[in-house]
């Protein structure tokens, strides 16, 4: 069993404390908006906030995240009204296949959220995610977009 | 005056008959009083168009998306000629078993070859026309007014002497009964208005919310899960299992043979699954490949290309060997590429529920039909038990065209009849069981008079042949003439230099690891040897390489076009800044014509930073603007991440890489700004999804040469320790 706190509700779970987070989030609780990429900590599809910081699900064990306060893509959004990142991704229309874009979603708005006004350096530190159909160019410009409103 | 559409039901058969050809019309209409009609009760006008009560548009997609944008495309294509409201369109898949019932009204589901827009532009577009005439028609009848005085836009029919108005929402009954005209005209480019925009794509929200149906998200009241492994040796088989060993592992439900070299675990979530798979004793029967490695393939790709040994001839004229014999100067490089995984993001995975005499299937795929094809097959049951469901894909890239992840999926549902089975494969299992980009080598020889002029060209070719595992009946007397891709004579991916004697070969050598399409195929390897050569000549003489190019091209001006736009823009006559340097490259592919440039720094020899890239693309056409851009500018992050990180080796049989930390993928720190050039020229459709990634490795090959004078002639980068700076 494991106490999780999800989206700002606790859930509590049938699940092995061994179980990543990621399958714990995807099978257990039901949010399939994260994504297995890897299950290496590669690839970043399967980023969430762990008490506000973008970890790689894949890569944390259920125990771990015991008390903590996860936040999923399913969460990002607040009162019925898109995070300003979700926003700007539609704005610029930066998804491809989309697949990986909820977990760079997820390490663009942590990173806003420690530094609102990155550089392009800063950006290239943070986001370290793979998007197999190429993105970046459409990644950054959204990034400042919303640096910049 | 045209007042009333003809019935025509001749050509409703000819367009069936053609469909088998994967030419269809597209115009399945119903005769009679009888409606085809949408699941939610609202009238088909025809197979492309439904239309709801409330003006909403729903257009049918038969391609898959898999983020090339071409659900966008079509529909932009659709709803330009069908004039209406751009804002109420909406998408649909049909299924490809609705299609095979309905005599594949949709034509070709195959979403490959950079064909999603070229390959059905004509039918999409007629099957929209179609629909307004039948709309516009079914208002006159109304109004007892002839059809020509009446016009349509934004969804809204006018009947011009009147004013008076009505719209399709209303109109969509009616005109759903009525006969498709025998003959429609399509607009031309120039009047576009819907088509040739930069419109937002319709399929972003969903992808920003997790709320977006993947197959890997797709779920079914009572699924299990299953994960698989198959023999890590191709060509090897299952020979045992210890299944006792974790029957009371959690979460287990069984544990089933997969064809003849597969085992599942299923369970109640792919985590149990994957786990008890683990831990699961496995004995494999090896089979003749376990020996097999890179350095044995190499050494048998090496032997081709020997001019002794016999070799398919895909494009000559003049006598190369003899006029190579008596040349004032011959140069000769050998070059080689390697096998390549195309890692979609979204590992493969289907779902599968099988009754026991009836079958449905809910997948991403690139070729729906060929996905419906191996899943009536596997199920034992009659196509018409059978359907396949397509989702979003979570990338193809070429390896969604195969169906081998469908075929696995139904044979575990097979025998678990009446529970829904998803399967989905671990990423190990992804990079160790494609259908890789095919290896091959080159020799390339070239040859000068004593005035420095280029007399002659060889290029041997020795290595793997897609077609001749995965559609035999395509090659031609035994050649695959895809292994010529942006080499060949004619067609669709035409060689740009015009060179006396000319002799392009390809000594075909199929190792045992399985080939596939990978975005952009041939032209990969072939604009690698052709251009970074055509660079080495250059040099051999003291030429500029655009000069020395320009001399071989004015026989080929769209290729001139697109190689003059890159280097104006570059700036390729005035010097570039300190430190920086220059390379080019262009290539026809897929029916389009592409050149790029690259400027680049180099330090300590090994650490390069890609600071701009220009690509120049001629598509013909050009449906939506900002997706083809987005299109060019990832053909350089798939093609650069091949070049520098990519490479699949070989040993015991097996692939050595197994996940992104051993086959890695660029990031957006190593992602160069890349500028794009769009100049549709106009009279013929080209793709545009895959050309670019040609020209993506030998710009910055050439401009590596430029930096430090060292010629590299063997990918991937990263097994000569040169990485990204």
């Amino acid at each position: 069993m494991a106490n999780l706190t999800i989206n700002g509700k606790k859930i509590e779970i049938d699940v092995e404390p061994d179980t990543p987070l990621l399958w714990a989030i995807r099978e257990n609780i039901g949010l399939t908006g994260t994504k297995y990429g890897c299950g290496i900590a590669q690839c970043g599809a399967c980023t969430v906030h762990v008490d506000g910081v973008a970890m790689r699900s894949c890569g944390m064990l259920v125990s771990e995240a015991d008390g903590k306060a996860i936040t999923t893509i399913e969460g990002l959004a607040a009162d019925g009204k898109l995070h300003k990142v979700q926003q700007a991704w539609i704005d610029h229309d930066v998804p491809q296949c989309g697949y990986c874009q909820t977990g760079m979603i997820m390490a663009v708005a942590a990173l806003l959220k420690d530094t609102p006004k990155p550089t392009d350096e800063e950006i290239n530190e943070a986001i370290t995610n793979i998007c197999r159909c190429g993105t970046f160019a459409q990644v950054r410009e959204a990034i400042h977009a919303v640096a910049n409103a | 005056m045209n007042q009333h559409v003809k019935l025509n039901r001749r050509a409703f058969v000819i367009g069936t008959a053609a469909a088998g050809a994967g030419l269809a019309l597209g115009f399945n209409l119903p005769f009679g009083p009888t409606v085809a009609r949408a699941a939610d009760g609202s009238p088909e006008i025809n197979a492309w168009v439904v239309i709801r009560p409330d003006d909403t548009v729903v257009i049918r997609i038969a391609r898959s998306e898999m983020g090339q944008g071409s659900l966008t495309g079509l529909a932009q294509l659709v709803a330009e000629e069908l004039e209406c409201d751009w804002s109420k369109v909406t998408t649909e898949y049909p299924t490809p078993g609705q299609s095979a019932a309905r005599g594949r009204p949709w034509g070709d589901f195959s979403t490959g070859g950079s064909r999603g827009i070229r390959g059905s532009h004509d039918y999409v577009r007629k099957g929209g026309a179609t629909a307004r005439l039948m709309l516009i028609q079914a208002a006159a009848n109304e109004w007892k007014v002839p059809a020509s005085e009446c016009s349509a836009a934004n969804s809204i029919i006018t009947h011009l002497p009147t004013g008076r108005t009505t719209t399709y929402g209303k109109m969509a009954e009616a005109a759903a009964k009525l006969s498709p005209p025998s003959d429609v005209k399509l607009k031309d480019a120039k009047d576009w208005k819907i088509a040739g925009k930069g419109l937002k794509r319709l399929d972003t929200a969903d992808k920003t919310t997790g709320a977006m149906v993947y197959g890997i998200d797709f779920k079914l009241p009572g699924m299990l899960n299953a994960a698989i492994k198959d023999c890590p040796v191709f060509g090897g088989k299952l020979k045992s299992f210890d299944e006792a060993k974790i029957a009371n592992m959690k979460g287990v439900k069984k544990v089933v043979r997969v064809g003849d070299s597969g085992v599942a675990v299923v369970a109640d979530t792919w985590w149990h699954a994957k786990t008890a798979l683990d831990a699961l004793p496995i004995e494999w029967d090896e089979g003749p490949n376990a020996k097999t490695s890179s350095e044995t393939i190499s050494k048998w790709l090496a032997e081709g290309l020997e001019p002794s040994q016999t070799a398919f001839v895909g494009n000559k004229n003049g006598d190369a060997p003899a006029e190579i014999s008596r040349a004032a100067k011959v140069v000769e490089a050998v070059y080689n590429y390697p096998y390549q995984n195309q890692a979609t993001m979204e590992p493969m995975n289907a779902t599968a529920l099988h009754t026991g005499d009836k079958l449905d299937v809910w997948c991403g795929t690139q070729n729906g039909e060929a996905a419906f094809a191996t899943a009536v097959q596997a199920s034992g049951l009659s196509a018409d038990k059978c359907d396949v469901h397509k989702l979003i894909l979570g990338g193809g890239f070429g390896r969604r065209g195969q169906s081998d992840y469908v075929r696995q999926a139904v044979l575990i549902a097979k025998q678990m009849p009446g529970t829904p089975i998803k399967l989905l494969w671990s990423r190990e299992e992804d990079m160790q069981h494609g259908f890789y980009h095919p290896v091959t080598q080159c020799r390339m020889v070239g040859a000068f008079d004593a005035d420095n002029n280029l007399t002659a060209l060889r290029m041997r070719i020795s290595g793997q042949s897609i077609l001749a595992r995965l559609r035999p009946e395509a090659m031609i007397n035994g050649m695959d003439p895809a292994t010529f891709q942006g080499l060949a004579p004619s067609g669709e991916a035409v060689i740009g230099y015009s060179i006396p004697n000319l002799l392009i070969e390809h000594s075909m050598r199929n190792p045992h690891v399985p080939p596939g399409f990978w975005r952009g195929v041939n032209i990969n390897p072939n604009t690698i040897y052709l251009e970074s050569f055509m660079d080495e000549l250059a040099h051999a003489v003291g030429q500029d390489p655009l000069a020395f190019r320009r001399k071989l091209m004015s026989g080929h001006p769209k290729h001139l076009a697109v190689l003059n736009a890159v280097a104006e823009r570059i700036g390729w006559d005035k010097p570039p800044p300190q430190g920086v340097y220059r390379g080019l490259a262009q290539v026809m592919g897929y029916g389009s014509y592409v050149a790029g440039a690259a400027e680049i720094s180099v330090t300590d020899g090994s650490k390069i930073k890609v600071h701009r890239i220009v690509a120049a693309t001629d598509p013909g056409y050009v449906v939506n603007p900002a997706q083809v851009e987005r299109q060019v500018a990832g053909s350089f992050v798939y093609g650069l991440s091949a070049l520098f990180y990519g490479g699949c080796t070989v040993k015991d049989g097996r692939i050595e890489q197994t996940n992104f930390d051993t086959y890695n993928s660029m990031r957006i720190s190593e992602m160069p700004k890349v500028e794009t050039i769009l100049m549709p020229s106009g009279g013929f459709w080209g793709g545009v999804g895959e050309p670019t990634i040609g020209v993506a490795a030998p710009a910055v090959l050439n401009a590596y040469f430029a930096a430090t004078g060292k010629r590299i002639r063997s990918v991937p980068l990263r097994q000569q320790n040169i990485g990204f700076a």
